[in-house]
């Protein structure tokens, strides 16, 4: 292709945009409009998955020292005990801060005469996957110097269960969402080319080639796509920024802590962009498909 | 040139013969009107040639290009060896005369230089100099027709062919029209001018070839459409 009928197809692609407005503006705030909708969806799930994730961490499991060992002798399982499989982290407590952060719960006349010899050395230890807490209690309870083990497995189980109910449920909605968003999205586009097929007709009636009509639908679905992505992109950004704005400052920040705009902006962005981009330039060329078939 | 040996179409949603045998053939620099009622298969005669339908049997040859085995992806280049012009003009609203015209050009290639240096030129042939800037929407029935004119014209073609371009006319844009055609025939390009217009053909001294129920049933020098229209 001659360098100069490349260009003259770019200013094409361009000037189409205007040329049918109010058809682009259309297409590019249905873009905006479900890549909105779908972006929210996925943002709830996201924030839904890490609150659940963030309650996980906090289910503890607590191996007690058999309470012969010095504090030198339950200090040395430290490194065993790390290097069990499904351990995040492992915090040894000794006996007095045991005492202590058992007393500080409850009134002291209640605990007069209870010295810190009533308490044992132990472990906190979280874990990567709270699913393996099973196989994780009774790994711990093998290691030769660990008298017991507590851990909640029924919360566990639990919590599991929410978050794969949660997950799928997220999984199907986004889904849906997604189809139908593609199903609006394409459509729009067919609408805007189809007041163009006669132009499309008289091109091919004049003897241009395919790749000739299609390549401005394909810079004006560029164009369109990168516009719609973007803006649904800074929309949801402010939306975003809004809303855990208020769930940080309410009440229900104490219970719920959010994802970070600084960790979700960047793939936001290349998830908007690109779907956008996608749905612009194949939409585009599919809705031309038919009218090219003369 | 056109070149049809016993053409038969079939269209199969309706089962409708179309063409049933249709011989015919189209020199080089000839003027010819092809003429019949409706239904009687002129418009499948014109998508025969433009390659928008191919034949279910015969021989269909346009401009050396075998129209019945032609590849889809020298379409293109085969069309471009002809001019196409139709009732309703088909002119691209939102362009201007000159870029109605230039388009043209543009989708074959032509270099900037060439569009600058030929538009004008058939601008003047169809006798629209001086209206460049106007949009078609601007301009009488007659002369948006002289713009599809100066639009088939623009690349050279060996053939014009016009699918009833006087129907949306008055009697004297029609023979006015009909007068152009016969300058750019005198110029070498070969025509094939479809009508029902009786006075029109027999205004003109010029070989008329008569289709009914899919068949050629008479084509004559004579200049005369003998065939009544019920």
């Amino acid at each position: 292709m001659k360098l100069n009928r490349f260009f003259y197809l770019i200013r094409e692609g361009f000037r189409s945009i205007t040329t049918h407005g109010f058809m682009s503006f259309a297409s590019v705030t249905i873009i905006m409009a479900c890549l909105i909708i779908m972006g929210s969806a996925a943002l709830l799930t996201l924030n839904v998955d890490a609150a659940i994730k963030s309650l996980e961490d906090q289910n503890e499991v607590v191996a007690f020292v058999d309470e012969s060992y010095t504090e030198e002798q339950a200090r040395a399982l430290e490194g065993e005990i790390a290097a069990i499989d499904n351990i995040s982290s492992v915090q040894f407590v000794d006996r007095v801060t045991a005492m202590n952060n058992f007393m500080g719960s409850y009134s002291e006349s209640l605990m007069e005469g209870i010295d810190e010899t009533v308490f044992r050395h132990r472990y906190v230890v979280q874990l990567t996957d709270i699913s393996l807490m099973a196989q994780t209690k009774a790994a711990l309870e093998a290691v030769e110097g660990i008298m017991k083990v507590n851990a909640h497995l029924d919360y566990a189980k639990t919590f599991v269960t929410v978050r794969n109910v949660v997950s799928v449920i997220a999984l199907v909605l986004i889904a849906i969402l997604a189809f139908i968003s593609v199903f609006i999205m394409t459509n729009t586009i067919k609408l805007a080319t189809f007041n163009r097929r006669e132009e499309i007709a008289i091109m091919k009636m004049v003897g241009a080639t395919n790749g000739f009509i299609r390549l401005p639908f394909v810079i004006e679905g560029l164009v369109l796509g990168i516009l719609g992505g973007g803006l649904a992109f800074l929309a949801e950004l402010g939306l975003y920024r809004l809303v855990t704005g208020r769930v940080v400052g309410g009440i229900t920040g104490a219970i719920f802590s959010v994802v970070p705009l600084s960790q979700v902006a960047l793939p936001m962005f290349i998830a908007f962009v690109g779907t956008g981009v996608l749905v612009g330039v194949f939409g585009g060329v599919n809705a031309i498909r038919n009218y090219l078939k003369v | 040139m056109v070149e049809m040996k016993d053409v038969k179409v079939v269209y199969r949603s309706s089962d409708i013969v179309a063409l049933d045998g249709v011989d015919m053939t189209i020199n080089e620099g000839e003027f010819v009107f092809l003429v019949g009622p409706s239904g009687s298969g002129k418009t499948t005669i014109m998508k025969l040639i433009t390659g928008e339908l191919r034949a279910d049997d015969g021989e269909v040859k346009v401009n050396d290009y075998d129209m019945r085995r032609i590849k889809r992806r020298k379409l293109p280049k085969m069309r471009r060896t002809l001019g196409v012009i139709f009732q309703d003009y088909r002119l691209i609203e939102n362009m201007n005369v000159y870029d109605n015209v230039a388009f043209a050009m543009r989708v074959v290639g032509a270099s900037n230089r060439e569009i600058r240096r030929r538009v004008p030129y058939v601008l003047e042939l169809v006798g629209l100099d001086g209206r460049e800037k106007r949009l078609p929407k601007e301009l009488s029935g007659g002369e948006q027709q002289r713009v599809a004119i100066a639009r088939a014209l623009a690349n050279n073609p060996r053939m014009i062919v016009a699918d009833e371009p006087t129907g949306n006319l008055d009697p004297v844009r029609s023979l006015e029209l009909m007068l152009l055609f016969e300058k750019i025939n005198e110029l070498g390009t070969t025509i094939l001018v479809v009508t029902h217009e009786k006075e029109l053909v027999n205004a003109f001294a010029k070989r008329v070839v008569t289709i009914d129920n899919g068949r050629v049933i008479s084509d004559g020098m004579d200049g005369y459409y003998s065939y009544e229209i019920e």
